[in-house]
């Protein structure tokens, strides 16, 4: 079943035309991975399906578990079950640790299954629980990384949007945390993740889609996008040269499907 | 004569501490200093004079009264005009508060007139404790207890309650507190509530040992002013430290130097802070690693 459908959504900043009819089908139970370079309208797209950006999208509708939610405010499209880690983690930098997890339970009167969770996401990542006391923002960046994370599932979401988790994160500290998606998709959420990282998030993804300049421009078993060698060159960092040519090719390419 | 000047700094402070945790609050949510909160506190008071001489209710009923009206003013202030300014800018929002000041001033002035009048406190300010070398009123003692109380309400309601959380989380990231699906405008509407009630708390104990007036809470709202921007403007503690600070010192200045020039000592240290320590002496403030 699709939990979330997008259908042709644009989205506009004041005059800056950033998502141009953008659909998207995130099935139940899997992990989908936006791809694309930088200003592509990877994040726009997860603002505006959480209601974020006043008044957008322009055009298009969303659908969540078959129920309309463009247009309506992100504190009511939380409360229907998705999730948002933002790019750049966005955690409460004067609330400790605790309090930002108490934060992520905030819609929710269940204390003991609250509770539950706070030693779930602990070990998940312990690290939390020996900061409990801490401010968030004297979190190192990784560390803030994982408390949203960590904030976001307090909600027992049963979509999770997650921006650029990789974002700034050591090798090592990526490869955890992308383990850690897979093993929150294997016990239920269904996740919708954006990445510069294209192999990673390729690896353990189901289905990929490619954005350029606010359009999808490919879309794929992730599988088969790795094989890919558009794919290998232009995302995944394959290329022989980053040269304009090559850009041009790309273009060229696209306007052919 | 130090020591009754220490004694009644503190009571002054007292009230100067509410202000400026009043004016804290707000500051921190809709980052604004709000200069209609004189003027709400002043209004709030004189509903209870209107509840209490004119209406003849009990103290508590009146006192209770006042600060239901003083939520339902600071909610209706907040909702009705600042939350209508299409992307405003600080100086906007600084006039639309100065605004409120001069709308509340002209309403209580049309309603109550320019007579000074008297506020019945059941605490009298004329029975005193000895306290060897000063004394102390019975309404400085009440003063100084009531602030500390509602201090420790304010701290516990900020540390323990997840309304008092999320009001922090809201004041720190907006965004980041709808998507956790706190209801950032009603957080905004509590805060008035809040500092509104603080604000009336302190005026009702300003009005018997001043005259109630519509200039009442002129003076108290500049001094509440200058401590909050002594305590840095963010932190409550510094708010209210800043409070008593400028309590004690501007009596010792009147007793030792100069009685006539009291007032200026407010002006004096809101200049020299924002010369020498722009953040406040108290501010803990996070700052952002960019
Ligand atoms: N608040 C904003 N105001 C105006 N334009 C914006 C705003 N946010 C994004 N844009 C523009 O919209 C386009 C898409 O931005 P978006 O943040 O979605 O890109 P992205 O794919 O997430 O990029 P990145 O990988 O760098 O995060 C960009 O051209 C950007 O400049
Ligand atoms: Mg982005």
């Amino acid at each position: 079943m699709a939990l979330l459908e997008i259908k042709n959504i644009e989205t506009f900043y004041t005059l800056i035309y950033a998502l141009r009819g953008v659909s998207l089908t995130v099935e139940e139970g899997t992990i989908t991975a936006i791809l694309g370079n930088n200003g592509a309208g990877k994040s726009t797209i997860l603002k505006t399906v959480m209601g974020l950006l006043d008044d957008q999208p322009d055009k298009g509708t969303i659908e969540f578990m078959g129920k309309r939610i463009d247009g309506k405010d992100p504190e009511v499209i939380v409360r229907m079950g998705i999730s948002y880690v933002p790019e750049g983690r966005e955690v409460f930098e004067e609330l400790s640790v605790k309090e930002n997890l108490l934060m992520g339970a905030y819609i929710r009167k269940d204390r003991a299954a609250i509770k539950k969770d706070f030693n779930q996401i602990y070990k998940y990542f312990p690290v939390l629980k020996e900061r409990e006391e801490q401010w968030a923002g004297t979190l190192s960046g990784g560390e803030q990384q994982m408390l949203a994370i960590g904030r976001a599932l307090m909600n027992r979401p049963k979509l999770l949007f997650l921006d650029e988790p990789s974002l700034g994160l050591s090798p090592i500290l990526v490869k955890e945390i992308f383990e850690i998606i897979k093993t929150i998709n294997q016990e239920g959420a269904t996740i919708l993740l954006v990445e510069q990282n294209a192999r990673m998030a390729l690896s353990i993804s189901d289905i990929g889609l490619i954005i350029e300049n606010g359009r999808f421009v490919m879309k794929g078993k992730s599988k088969e996008l790795m094989e890919d060698k558009d794919v290998q060159e232009f995302y995944m960092g394959m290329r022989s040269e980053e040269s304009a040519k090559g850009y041009q090719r790309w273009k060229r390419k696209k306007r052919w499907r | 004569m130090f020591l009754q000047l220490v004694i009644s700094g503190i009571s002054f402070g007292s009230l100067y501490a509410l202000v400026a945790l009043a004016m804290v609050i707000i500051y921190k949510t809709s980052e604004v200093p709000n200069f209609g909160q004189g003027e709400m506190s002043m209004l709030s008071t004189f509903v209870a004079y209107a509840l209490l001489v004119t209406h003849s209710h009990s103290f508590i009923f009146s006192f209770i009264g006042a600060l239901l009206f003083a939520a339902a003013l600071g909610i209706f202030l907040e909702f009705v005009f600042l939350r209508r300014a299409k992307d405003p800018n600080i100086l906007s929002l600084i006039l639309i508060t100065l605004g409120f000041q001069m709308m509340l001033y002209g309403l209580a002035s049309w309603k109550w007139g320019a007579d000074q009048r008297d506020l019945p406190f059941p605490v009298s300010d004329f029975d005193v404790i000895n306290l060897g070398t000063a004394v102390i009123s019975y309404l400085n003692i009440a003063t100084i207890l009531i602030t500390l109380v509602l201090m420790f309400m304010l701290f516990l309601f900020f540390k323990y309650t997840k309304v008092g959380i999320a009001m922090k989380a809201t004041q720190q990231n907006v965004m980041a507190a709808r998507i956790n699906g706190i209801r950032t405008n009603r957080i905004l509407s509590l805060t008035w509530a809040m500092s509104s009630m603080i604000g009336a708390v302190a005026g009702i104990l300003l009005a018997p040992i001043a005259t109630l007036d519509p200039n009442l809470m002129l003076d108290p709202l500049l001094k509440g002013f200058a401590a909050a921007v002594l305590g840095g403007m963010t932190t409550l503690v510094g708010a209210a430290l800043g409070g008593y600070m400028l309590g004690v010192i501007e009596n010792l200045f009147g007793g030792y130097i100069s009685l006539e020039f009291k007032s200026v000592v407010a002006f004096g240290i809101i200049v020299l802070v924002l010369c020498f320590k722009p953040s406040g002496l108290f501010a803990k403030h996070y700052v952002r690693k960019v």
